[in-house]
C-alpha cells in the first residue's frame, strides 16, 4: 500500500528535506507470461491498465513502453478537454471522460490540476454561425452544457479578443462549454501509472515491441527488445506508431499518422483565463499555471514519424493568434515541438477488438486524444477484459469502414479538436 | 519542411506542395462487384509505413502536375522522384 499524498505527508517529508518520497511506480524488468500487455505507456494506455486492474479484477499485466512512460503525445499535446461534439456517438463518448476527470485527482489521489475554465470555440462566417449553433442545440439533447454566445458576449467572457468587425476573420460568435478546460498532461500520466502499479501493474519502460507471435487465429506473445513475454490479450494504445504494430501481424488500418505542432511562449502572468478555439483561422491558445501561452497548430497533410513539422504551419497559426490576439504581438515563443498523431478518415477514433482474437487496437484519436484519456482507457479496459465493447464505444469499431457508419467529426467538431 | 524536386519545375519548398497520400492504389476496374471488404481496403485502409514510403505529390502552387515521390517517413529524406505512369526506380 502507497503512502496516501496528503498535507500531512507534505509537512512530514519536508523535514527529511523531500529526500525520502517512495517512487512512484517500480521500474521491473518484465515476466515471462502476464493476462493482458498493454503496448505503449502514455495516458491512454496506462488508464487502460488502471481501469482494468480495478474494475475487472486483472492483475497479472503489464504495460510496455518503448521510451518512457508520458514521453510521447501526452507529454506534447495542448492540454484541453471538452466533450461538445456533434454526434450522439461521439457525445457519450467524450462527455464519458469528461466525468471521470471531474474526480479524477480524488480517485487517484494524485492533483491532475483539472481546471474547468471553460473552452469557447470562434465562429467567424455564417456557416460557422449555423455550425456552431446546431452543434449547441446538439449538446444540449445529449446532456452537455453549452451555450452559444453573440460577438459581445465572447468579447467579455475573453476581454483580449480582437471583435472588430473589419479584421480579416471577424468574430460573429461563438460556444462555449463552461465544464471544460484543462488539466496537467505529465500529471495524468504519472497518476495513472502510481495507481496501477499500486494494484499490481507491471510498467515496464525501455521496452519497444519488435514482434507480435501469433498463431493462426489469436495471439501469443510480444518479442520485444528485453524478450518474449507471453500472453494472451493484447491491446495496442500506440498512438502515431499504431500502423508500425499492426503491420507487423499484416492488419490495415485506415490511418494516416502525421506531425501535429504546438508552441509555448515565454511566462508572463495570467492574461487569458480560459481556452480559446478558432476552426476557420485554426488557432488555439490557452495559459498554463506557469504562466506560458500554449498554442496548438495544425498538422502537416503529409504522413510523417519526425517529430517535426514544417514551419509554414506554425506561421500560419501564429498570423492568426496574432490578429485575433494584437496583444501579443511582442511575445516571444519559447519552445516548439511536434508529435505524431494518428488520423482516421471520419477523424474519431477506433477502440476495438480486430479480426485477430486477444489482439485489440485503442487508435485513431488523431489530434485530440488527450480529453479522452480516462474514458478511453475505461472503455478499452472493458472492450479488452470482456472480449466485446462497452456500449459506449460499440460506434467505434474497426468494421464502421467496411459497414459505412462513420463518425464524421471532421467539421463537425468545435474544432480540428 | 523539406525540399521536393518537382520532376517539370526542379527544387521547390515542400509547402508548395500537396500530399496525396500512398502511391500505386489502383482503383477496382469494376467497383460493383467488390464486397463492403474489398471496398473498404480499396478505400480506407494504409499501410502508413514507417520507413520507405510511395506516395503522390501535386505541386499545387506551381505546374499543378502529380508526381510520384519515394520518401523515407522517419525522417522526411526523399530518395527518388518519379513521373506518374513510371515505373519507380528500382534502386
Amino acid at each position: 500500500m502507497k503512502n496516501k499524498y496528503s498535507l500531512f505527508s507534505l509537512v512530514k517529508n519536508a523535514f527529511s528535506y523531500h529526500e525520502n518520497w517512495e517512487k512512484a511506480w517500480k521500474d521491473p524488468e518484465p515476466k515471462k507470461e502476464y493476462d493482458a500487455i498493454i503496448v505503449g505507456g502514455g495516458g491512454h494506455g496506462l488508464a487502460t491498465a488502471y481501469y482494468l486492474a480495478k474494475k475487472h479484477d486483472m492483475k497479472n499485466i503489464a504495460v510496455v513502453e518503448k521510451g518512457w512512460i508520458g514521453g510521447g503525445n501526452t507529454g506534447r499535446n495542448t492540454t484541453i478537454i471538452r466533450s461538445n461534439y456533434l454526434w450522439d456517438a461521439s457525445a457519450g463518448l467524450y462527455d464519458h471522460a469528461l466525468k471521470i476527470w471531474e474526480g479524477l485527482s480524488q480517485e487517484l489521489n494524485y492533483n491532475v490540476m483539472f481546471s474547468q475554465r471553460g473552452v469557447m470555440n470562434l465562429a467567424h462566417n455564417l456557416q460557422d454561425v449555423r455550425d456552431l449553433k446546431r452543434r449547441t442545440h446538439a449538446n444540449r439533447l445529449n446532456g452537455i452544457d453549452a451555450v452559444y454566445l453573440n460577438t459581445q458576449q465572447v468579447k467579455k467572457f475573453c476581454p483580449i479578443i480582437n471583435t472588430s468587425p473589419d479584421i480579416r476573420y471577424p468574430v460573429l460568435g461563438g460556444t462555449l462549454q463552461r465544464r471544460a478546460g484543462t488539466a496537467r498532461h505529465d500529471a495524468v500520466a504519472w497518476g495513472y501509472a502510481r495507481g496501477a502499479d499500486e494494484m499490481g501493474v507491471d510498467i515496464i519502460q525501455n521496452c519497444e515491441v519488435k514482434g507480435i507471435k501469433r498463431n493462426a487465429d489469436s495471439v501469443e506473445g510480444i518479442e520485444t527488445t528485453k524478450g518474449f513475454i507471453k500472453t494472451k490479450k493484447i491491446g495496442v494504445v500506440a498512438a502515431g506508431h499504431s500502423s508500425v504494430i499492426a503491420n507487423m501481424v499484416d492488419l490495415k488500418l485506415p490511418l494516416e499518422s502525421k506531425p501535429l505542432q504546438a508552441l509555448v511562449s515565454e511566462p508572463v502572468k495570467p492574461i487569458i483565463d480560459t481556452v480559446v478555439m478558432s476552426n476557420a483561422v485554426h488557432a488555439y491558445v490557452s495559459q498554463s499555471d506557469k504562466g506560458e501561452l500554449v498554442i496548438g497548430a495544425g498538422t502537416d497533410d503529409y504522413v510523417s514519424y519526425s517529430q517535426k513539422g514544417s514551419h509554414d504551419i506554425v506561421e500560419g497559426t501564429l498570423n492568426a493568434i496574432l490578429e485575433l490576439y494584437p496583444i501579443f504581438s511582442r511575445m516571444k515563443m519559447l519552445r516548439q515541438w511536434g508529435g505524431i498523431v494518428d488520423i482516421c478518415p471520419d477523424a474519431s477514433p477506433i477502440i476495438s477488438k480486430t479480426s485477430i482474437k486477444g489482439l485489440y487496437f485503442n487508435c485513431g484519436w488523431g489530434t485530440g486524444g488527450f480529453k479522452a484519456t480516462p474514458g478511453s482507457g475505461d472503455l478499452f479496459a472493458h472492450t479488452i477484459a470482456n472480449d466485446e465493447p462497452h456500449k459506449l464505444n460499440a460506434a467505434f469499431n474497426i468494421n464502421r469502414f467496411v459497414s459505412g457508419d462513420l463518425v464524421d467529426e471532421h467539421g463537425a467538431a468545435a474544432v480540428a479538436h | 519542411m523539406f525540399i521536393i524536386n518537382c520532376p517539370y519545375c526542379g527544387e521547390r519548398e515542400q509547402s508548395e506542395f500537396k500530399a496525396g497520400g500512398e502511391a500505386h492504389i489502383v482503383r477496382p476496374k469494376q467497383p460493383t462487384e467488390l464486397s463492403d471488404d474489398q471496398w473498404a481496403e480499396y478505400l480506407f485502409m494504409r499501410k502508413n509505413i514507417k520507413g520507405i514510403q510511395f506516395e503522390r505529390w501535386v505541386h499545387t502552387h506551381g505546374c499543378r502536375k502529380w508526381f510520384n515521390v519515394i520518401r523515407d517517413t522517419s525522417n522526411d529524406m526523399i530518395k527518388a522522384v518519379y513521373k506518374m505512369g513510371e515505373k519507380p526506380p528500382t534502386k
